[in-house]
This record gives structure tokens, C-alpha cells and sequence, in this order.
């Protein structure tokens, strides 16, 4: 590599790749955390892409976004703001001027500026820079379309594989930005293309082209050094929130001996689970593409009542379909696993956008008095925690449990610590034992009030389970107003006993700061590096983060009554908030709430929280 | 399977809960008609799954002696499905009624019936609305005047049969519940076809739609009016076996045998193995009072079953992958070291 004019050195860097839905962002984006992760940085990506699979070319609602944040220091989130943004038409530009970070770089293909592309994208004059008033970034005039074309004008390629290898074009001139090796990215297109060699070929000229092409224009392009991070050592491998919840419940179902079973209906941001378990027949995952989302939870009600680990996945209106029968599962005490990957509501809302608007349905969206534990993931890779223990809550305890996480964390990536299931917690399953005299089927454990599983094809133990009320001691249906009374209460004590078996809530930071900052679910990356920051320039704060939604952790009222000032921060309008004020009045609880399909910002909670700290 | 000596009895199928069905009812006689096919085909009762939806048939589970389950208004399908393939080896019989199966499950009840499930689905069809009093069904005849149509329904029933064999059914058969002997057969055949087997029994509400089916069910009429199909027998009907069914052009007519130069050769031989839906679906579809009902075994063809195609898939996969543990998943792939 030829000497580079101009080198910033910096701990920690966000990308984001930019282009028509059609032009492979996503790949190009993957393929260059991968990259980033093997040098041995800390990750985190967040792709984000129209609700349309192909809207309109070149304009801005047909824009599809890849972004990076990678450092030498452990990161949190996929960034807010970009250091370097690739765009490759107009539109790209003008959806994402706005999120650049004052003297960032920008790669503009400048090929596809023409008038018809400028004019789709919203841009008034013929040259966007000035437009958007860029001129303080660093631009990069690149004529990648150009390029490309010339790059693979020997080939004997027709036009539309030509313009479909620019993105490669445009990933080798990122990688030369960012000194990376091209050796992953190299072997992913033989892998991928292998049935088609001259497509290999040809996206390895341009991969190459690209980096080199950084070379000639290295006087005008800034370059980008970041080092690779200090972080634990140990295999590590890229993953999603929505691989890890579906890979937590393949843990769960070898951990319990218990057949996995997932019913579910195809719904955004929720599909890849569904996608990932059909593909993991090698591992017995049973999977039951449903006609709507309300056979999709039946049908596990009626794996689970068989005595299979069972499983449901959706989003929002799906959980809404769902209700029903999740009042079923309650009723009759059958373990099953209802995974929520919140989006933007209500109604059909912002499909492809994330949102933790709903808590309440999962608390309470059923008809009765319907209790099931609530459970929160707060990261990519920690939904695999969280996936694994809302399986062995709901076995252990024979109770639903909803296990909420959102399109930002579903769809967002981490480096996964590969772990050893040997050091993971047994799942105990309570399962009726041949001892059992006079068994019936709400017998329950003293301690958890949990009753047994019998599964059919277990002689002795034939029972009736029904949505009707039962008979607390004999099992059979039961109109009686005190056994309803003792058994709705049952149920609830059932729940709030869970509370025994879950952590307590750890506060991040002093006891006596000023500011407590309390969280639950998808938003810890951004409060976690609110706070982290807030606390290097000197300021008193403390971070709250709550997995366990209900039952909560037993401490918590003791956590939160040390501390004069608490916001709870939530991309709803306040709904924890109001479901702590429901738990412990007579504390005051300040609210910030987003609601705009749109993940906090640092920056905005950064500056809230001193707000709150002058006050 | 038990052993001859072993065999369970029919009253072996009840559970100690009274039966709390109206007196009089239809449903009695299902209930009857069920444990004695399963004592008949020497069943366990542990190995035994009855699913319910809502209704008054619904409540059915709590009578046997089986595992049971009661489940919410319309989704009986589903939930059936799940249990059947979690665990193939259930047998796995749904109960359910007109409204919970063809008006609140209508969805779930053509979706199971086009997979496949090897499920016994027992449809009892009273063309009302019992457990909420008295409303029309999705089978209650045009016109039907009830406490939702005082002024009589102005839309059209579905017809079961119709619906199955659209949903590319595979086994349809009609019994009256009140004939212990031919629905214990059809339940029995029912049993032994692998795959959704749909049968539809012509139920009675003796309090909100009484004799609603009595005028092919009753005794003094019902050899006349319905015509009982068995597999590879003439379609003969008729308190004199004179009456047959034959092929005029695309339609079934009516013939009595020994008027107009028609023989006994002439009669349709049932034939219900035929792939073909045409004349399934005409049969099924015939109605009193321009042809006979016809009760037995429309439809009985085989075809792949979801819950063994799903294990048989498993098998094979985990035959070819290398993946054979949670472990190997997660080692598998794009992965690196961190020193």
C-alpha cells in the first residue's frame, strides 16, 4: 500500500452504507463487520430498510441503510451519528446528510447524480453538496458506476450483473479507507457464487479495483486507523438479536431434554426467528408455519400440552390475535414461550421500525385476570440469555411468558462470546412421577405453586384441561364463586413467586447520584453510553436497567426509593413509568419518552439527563 | 394397542364426570358411539387425545376417560395439530360443532384439512347455535328463522362436504347420530385412514332446532331419503332397493330400477378411493328433496400425511447435516478467535 496523505486516528468510528434497496447494502454492510470483527474490533450494526422490498428507484423511501459501529473500545450501539457515509445515489445522501458527524467522509457515487436521480431525491439545484450545505465533510467524489463498468468491461458480463457488482466496488474503496484485509470477503463471494465462477471473478475484480482505486485518489481521502479492541478473549462469531433468540430456545430445548416446537405466522420484525428454526430440522425443531397468527400460538398450546418445549413468535398486532389463547395457556398452566419483537404500532404502524409500545399488551392485554410473566431482552446477543430463560421460567413454573424484545435489537448485530451450554443452569422439568397418589392436575409444587406436567401416552395420569374455570383439589370444572376466587389468586401468586427465581436488579453507578436512570428492554446500549459518558465528564448518575418486567425483582422498590431524581427513559409514552407508579406510588418518576420508529440517541439522552441534573 | 384380553371396554371411555348434554340430546349418542369405536379398535386410554373448541359438543373431553383438552372457540384444529405433531404417535380425535368449525375455525378447519393432520375430526352439525341459545349457523338452511333471522337468514349454508372436499379433503363420511351401529363403523373407518378424516354427523338439538335433519332421519322415511355409500356396492337405496343413482350427461339422477329399461347394471358403483373429487363432491353434495343424502364413506384417498412427512423430513435432514448438537451450531459458520 502506497503511503497515505491523511491518517485519523480515532477509538471508535461509525459507517453506514447507503443505496436503493436493490443495490446490496445490506451484504456490503455484513460483509464489512465481519471484516472489522475478525481485525478484532467490537461491533455493533444495525441495518435499516424500507418497509417496501423494492419502492420506487432512487427515491428516498426506497433507501436502505447499513450501519457499523466499531472500535477499540467495547461499544454499545450501532452509533447515532456517521463518520463516514457511502452513498450511492441522491437519495441516499438526503436521508442521511442529517445523521453525518461534523467533518465526517463522505463517498458519493457521483454517476448517479443526474438530473432524474437529484430530482426523485428531492434536491432542487444540480449539486447536492452545496444543497445540504456539506461543505464541511469530506467529500468524495467517487464515479463508482463508471468505475465499475470499466473495471468489468472485459468480462463479457451483461450490463445488470455489471451494475449489481458495485457495491463490491464500493466496499474494496472502504476497506482501503479503513486498512482492512479483504481475505473474509474475498472467500464469502467464492463460497456464495461458487456455482457461477464468472461471477466470482468479476466481484473480486471490483473488490479489488475499489481498494486500489483508494491508492489513486489517497491525496483528496481521508483514511480511518482504529485499533482493535481489548476485549475478553475466546471464540467469537457475529450474531442478531432474532438468531439469538431462536438459538437461546435450541439451547433451552437440549438443556430440558424437551422436543422444541414453534408454531408462529410470518410477521415483521419477528420472520427470522421463524426462518432460523425451519432451517434447524438437524437439531429435531419441530416447525409449524401456521394459517394466522392464532394457529401459530394453538398449535404450540397443543405441542406444549403434548409435552414439547413450544414456542410462538410475532410482533405487536400478532400478539394482539394471540391474546386469546394466551389466556388459554394461563387457564390451563401450560408452559409456552410467546416471543414479541416489538414494532412501531399501533395497527399495521412502522412494520420494519422499532418501538416498546407493547408493554401493556404483554402485561395485560387478555380478558380476566390472565397473569403471565413479562421478560425484556436488551441486546443482540443477550436475547439468547433471555430467550433460554423465559423457556426454563415457563417450564419450571408451567406458566406463559412473553418474552419482549424489539426491531432494533431483533435485527441488530453483536460479536457472540461462543459459549459452553455446560455452564449454563440445569431446566428443571416438572414432570408428574410415577409416586404421585391420587394425582390431579392442579396439584401444585408448596413452593412455586407450579402444578405437574403430564403428557398424553403417560398411563394413570389421563386428565381434562379446558379454558373453564377448575376445581382447585379435584381438577374438574367448576362454576363454585370461592374456588374462582382462590384460583385466580393462585394464578397470580404463581407469577409473583417467580420473583424468587430471578436475579435482583443491579444498579450501574453510585448509590447517591444525583440522576437514576432507569430502562427495560432494547434501549441499554444507548442509556449504558449515556451514562458511561455522562460519568467520564464528571457527573452523577446511576443507570437502572430492568429485564424482568413481572414479576420485578424483589429489590426493586429498595433500589429505586435511594435516589431523589429517577427518568425513565422507555420509546413509548411511559408505560414502565406507569407501571411503576401502579407498583410504588409514592415514588416520583420522571418520564422521557421517543416515539418516532427510532432508537434514542446518546447525544439526546446526553443531553436531557443534564437537564434533569440542573434542575 | 392392547391384546384381545386386555381390551378395554367401552365404559372404560367414561370419566367419572355426569354428562351435563340436555336430555334427549344428539350428543349422547356421539359420545356412545365414540367409546365404543375406541373400545372396538382396542385403544389406551393414554394414548388417546380428544380436542374441543367451544359449544355444547365441545364439552365432550370431560365425559372420556382419555387426555383431553377443552380449548377456545374455533381454534380445535390447531391446537389438535400441535399435539398430533409433537407427538405423531396420539391418537388424536377433535370434536367440534357447525359454528365452531365452519364459522369461528373456518380458517383453521380447511388449513388442517388441506395439511393433512392425521386427525379424527367428529363434526356435529345441528345447523344452530345451542350453547348461546339459539342462533342460525353457517349450515342453517336460507330462510332459517332463528332468534339472530326472525325474518329468516339471506345467506346460503355451507355444505361440509362441499367445504372438505374443496380444501382438498381426503376422507369425508356423514352418519346420523341417533345410528349407533353405522356411526360407530364410520368412526372406525375414520380411525383407520391416515390423514384430516372429517366426519359429519346429522346431530339433533331437541331444544333449538329439533328435527331439523327429521326428514331424512325419521325411521318411516330415512331408507327412501338417504342412500348409504359403501365402497365398490351399487348406489342402490329405497325401502325396496329399487332406487338407484346413475350418470345422465355431468349430473347424478335419480332411476328406479326396472322402469325405463333401467337394470341393476346400470347403477354407479361407489368408488371412494378415486382420486378424482367430481363425483365425490356430487354425492356430498346431494340434498333432500331432489335426491337421496348420502351417508357412509364419500371420500377415503390416500395421500402424504403432514405429521409423518414432518418426521420423515427431520430424519433426513439429521441424516445429511453435520450439525447433530446445539454445540456444532454454534461452532459452525463464520467465527473467530480473540486472543
Amino acid at each position: 500500500m502506497g503511503k497515505r496523505s491523511k491518517v485519523i486516528e480515532k477509538e471508535e468510528v461509525v459507517v453506514r452504507f447507503s443505496g436503493d434497496s436493490g443495490d446490496g447494502m445490506q451484504l456490503t454492510g455484513t460483509l464489512f463487520s465481519y471484516t472489522s470483527a475478525i481485525f478484532g474490533n467490537d461491533i455493533s450494526t444495525f441495518p435499516d430498510y424500507p418497509a417496501e422490498i423494492r419502492a420506487p428507484q432512487g427515491t428516498i423511501s426506497g433507501v436502505s441503510g447499513f450501519q457499523i459501529h466499531f472500535g477499540h473500545s467495547e461499544v454499545y450501539t450501532p452509533g447515532d451519528y456517521c463518520d463516514v457515509l457511502v452513498a450511492m445515489n441522491p437519495a441516499a445522501l438526503k436521508a442521511n446528510a442529517k445523521w453525518m458527524k461534523p467533518g465526517g467522509t463522505i463517498i458519493l457515487d457521483v454517476d448517479s447524480c443526474d438530473e432524474k436521480n437529484l430530482v426523485k431525491a428531492g434536491y432542487h439545484t444540480d449539486d447536492p453538496i452545496i444543497e445540504d450545505k456539506l461543505g464541511d465533510y469530506h467529500i468524495v467524489k467517487a464515479p463508482i458506476t463508471t468505475l465499475t463498468k470499466e473495471s468489468l468491461k472485459d468480462m463479457g458480463l451483461d450490463n445488470k450483473s455489471i451494475l449489481r457488482s458495485k457495491n463490491m466496488y464500493a466496499l474494496g474503496l472502504v476497506y482501503w479507507v479503513f486498512d482492512r484485509p479483504l481475505g473474509h470477503t474475498k472467500e464469502y463471494i467464492q463460497k456464495k457464487f461458487k456455482k457461477n465462477p464468472l461471477i466470482v471473478e468479476a466481484n473480486l475484480k471490483v473488490l479489488d479495483d475499489g481498494y486500489n482505486y483508494g491508492n489513486i485518489i489517497q491525496a483528496v481521502t481521508p483514511s480511518y486507523h482504529i485499533h482493535p479492541a481489548d476485549i475478553k478473549k475466546g471464540k467469537y462469531r457475529n450474531l442478531s438479536g432474532n438468531t439469538a433468540v431462536a438459538w437461546g430456545f435450541l439451547a433451552a430445548a437440549e438443556k430440558s431434554n424437551l422436543k422444541l416446537f414453534l408454531g408462529s405466522y410470518p410477521i415483521t420484525p419477528a420472520t427470522e426467528i421463524l426462518q432460523e428454526l425451519s432451517a434447524r430440522k438437524d437439531l429435531g425443531v419441530k416447525v409449524f408455519q401456521a394459517e394466522d397468527e392464532i394457529a401459530g400460538i394453538c398449535t404450540a398450546i397443543g405441542a406444549s400440552f403434548a409435552g414439547s418445549l413450544a414456542i410462538t413468535t410475532t410482533s405487536g398486532p400478532g400478539l394482539a390475535l394471540k391474546g386469546e389463547a394466551i389466556g388459554l395457556a394461563v387457564m390451563a398452566e401450560l408452559p409456552i414461550v410467546i416471543v414479541n419483537v416489538q414494532r412501531g404500532g399501533p395497527s399495521t404502524g412502522l412494520p420494519t421500525k422499532t418501538e416498546q409500545s407493547d408493554l401493556m399488551q404483554a402485561l395485560y392485554g387478555r380478558n380476566g385476570e390472565s397473569p403471565v410473566v413479562v421478560i425484556a431482552a436488551s441486546s443482540p446477543t443477550n436475547s439468547f440469555d433471555y430467550a433460554f430463560y423465559a423457556a426454563k421460567v415457563a417450564v419450571e413454573h408451567m406458566t406463559p411468558v412473553i418474552l419482549l424484545t424489539d426491531g432494533f435489537i431483533a435485527n441488530g448485530t453483536q460479536p457472540w462470546l461462543i459459549p459452553d451450554l455446560a455452564d449454563w443452569p440445569e431446566i428443571n422439568v416438572p414432570k408428574v412421577d410415577e409416586g404421585m397418589k391420587d394425582w390431579n392436575a392442579y396439584q401444585r409444587d408448596p413452593e412455586s405453586l407450579s402444578r405437574y406436567w403430564a403428557t398424553p401416552g403417560t398411563k394413570g395420569f389421563e386428565h381434562r384441561l379446558g379454558g373453564l374455570e377448575k376445581d382447585a383439589v379435584t381438577g374438574a370444572v367448576s362454576h363454585d364463586a370461592m374456588n374462582h376466587q382462590k384460583m385466580v389468586e393462585i394464578r397470580e401468586e404463581k407469577v409473583q413467586r417467580v420473583a424468587n427465581h430471578i436475579p435482583e436488579l443491579e444498579v450501574i453507578g453510585e448509590d447517591d447520584a444525583e440522576l437514576l436512570i432507569v430502562g427495560w428492554g432494547g434501549t441499554f446500549g444507548h442509556l449504558f453510553t449515556a451514562y458511561e459518558e455522562l460519568t467520564h465528564e464528571g457527573h452523577h448518575v446511576a443507570l437502572a436497567h430492568f429485564n424482568y418486567i413481572k414479576p420485578l425483582p424483589l429489590n426493586t422498590y429498595d433500589v429505586l426509593k435511594r435516589y431523589k431524581k429517577i427518568v425513565v427513559c422507555e420509546l413509548n409514552m411511559g408505560q414502565f413509568a406507569n407501571y411503576l407508579t401502579m407498583n410504588f406510588p409514592d415514588l416520583e418518576y420522571k418520564k422521557f419518552n421517543k416515539i418516532q420508529g427510532q432508537p434514542f440517541t446518546v447525544v439526546e439522552l446526553k443531553e436531557h439527563f443534564k437537564s434533569l441534573l440542573e434542575e | 394397542m392392547m391384546s384381545v384380553e386386555n381390551q378395554l371396554k367401552f365404559t372404560d371411555f367414561k370419566s367419572d364426570q355426569s354428562v351435563k348434554w340436555c336430555p334427549g340430546c344428539g350428543d349422547h349418542a356421539i359420545l356412545n358411539s365414540v367409546q365404543k369405536a375406541m373400545a372396538n379398535l382396542g385403544y389406551s386410554n393414554e394414548d388417546v387425545a380428544v380436542i374441543s373448541g367451544i359449544g355444547c359438543s365441545s364439552r365432550f373431553p370431560y365425559y372420556m376417560e382419555t387426555y383431553g383438552f377443552h380449548t377456545i372457540h374455533g381454534r380445535g384444529s390447531a391446537i389438535a395439530s400441535g399435539v398430533k405433531v409433537a407427538n405423531p404417535k396420539l391418537k388424536v380425535w377433535q370434536i367440534t360443532g357447525d359454528g365452531d368449525a365452519l364459522a369461528i375455525g373456518g380458517n383453521h378447519f380447511i388449513h388442517t384439512i388441506r395439511r393433512n393432520v392425521d386427525l379424527n375430526v367428529i363434526l356435529f352439525n345441528n345447523q344452530i347455535y345451542g350453547l348461546t341459545k339459539g342462533q342460525y349457523s353457517p349450515t342453517s338452511k336460507r330462510g332459517f328463522i332463528s332468534k339472530t333471522s326472525p325474518f329468516g337468514t339471506v345467506e346460503s349454508p355451507f355444505r361440509p362436504g362441499e367445504l372438505c372436499i374443496g380444501a382438498r379433503g381426503h376422507f369425508f363420511a356423514r352418519c346420523i347420530d341417533k345410528d349407533l351401529k353405522h356411526s360407530v363403523e364410520m368412526m372406525e373407518e375414520a380411525a383407520g385412514h391416515q390423514g384430516t378424516s372429517i366426519i359429519e354427523v346429522l346431530q339433533n338439538c331437541v331444544i333449538y332446532n329439533d328435527k331439523t335433519h327429521n326428514a331424512i332421519t325419521d325411521k318411516a322415511h330415512s331408507e327412501d331419503r338417504t342412500i348409504k355409500l359403501e365402497h365398490g356396492k351399487p348406489m342402490i337405496f329405497g325401502k325396496e332397493k329399487n332406487k338407484g343413482l346413475l350418470l345422465d350427461g355431468l349430473n347424478l339422477k335419480v332411476v328406479t330400477i326396472g322402469e325405463n329399461g333401467v337394470t341393476e347394471g346400470d347403477i354407479l358403483v361407489h368408488d371412494a378411493h378415486c382420486e378424482d373429487t367430481t363425483l365425490h363432491l356430487k354425492l356430498a353434495d346431494m340434498e333432500y328433496p331432489d335426491f337421496p343424502v348420502a351417508l357412509g364413506v364419500i371420500r377415503a384417498v390416500k395421500a402424504p400425511v403432514y405429521d409423518q412427512c414432518v418426521e420423515t423430513q427431520l430424519e433426513e435432514v439429521q441424516e445429511i447435516s453435520k450439525i447433530k448438537s446445539f454445540n456444532d451450531l454454534i461452532h459452525s459458520g463464520d467465527t473467530w478467535d480473540v486472543e
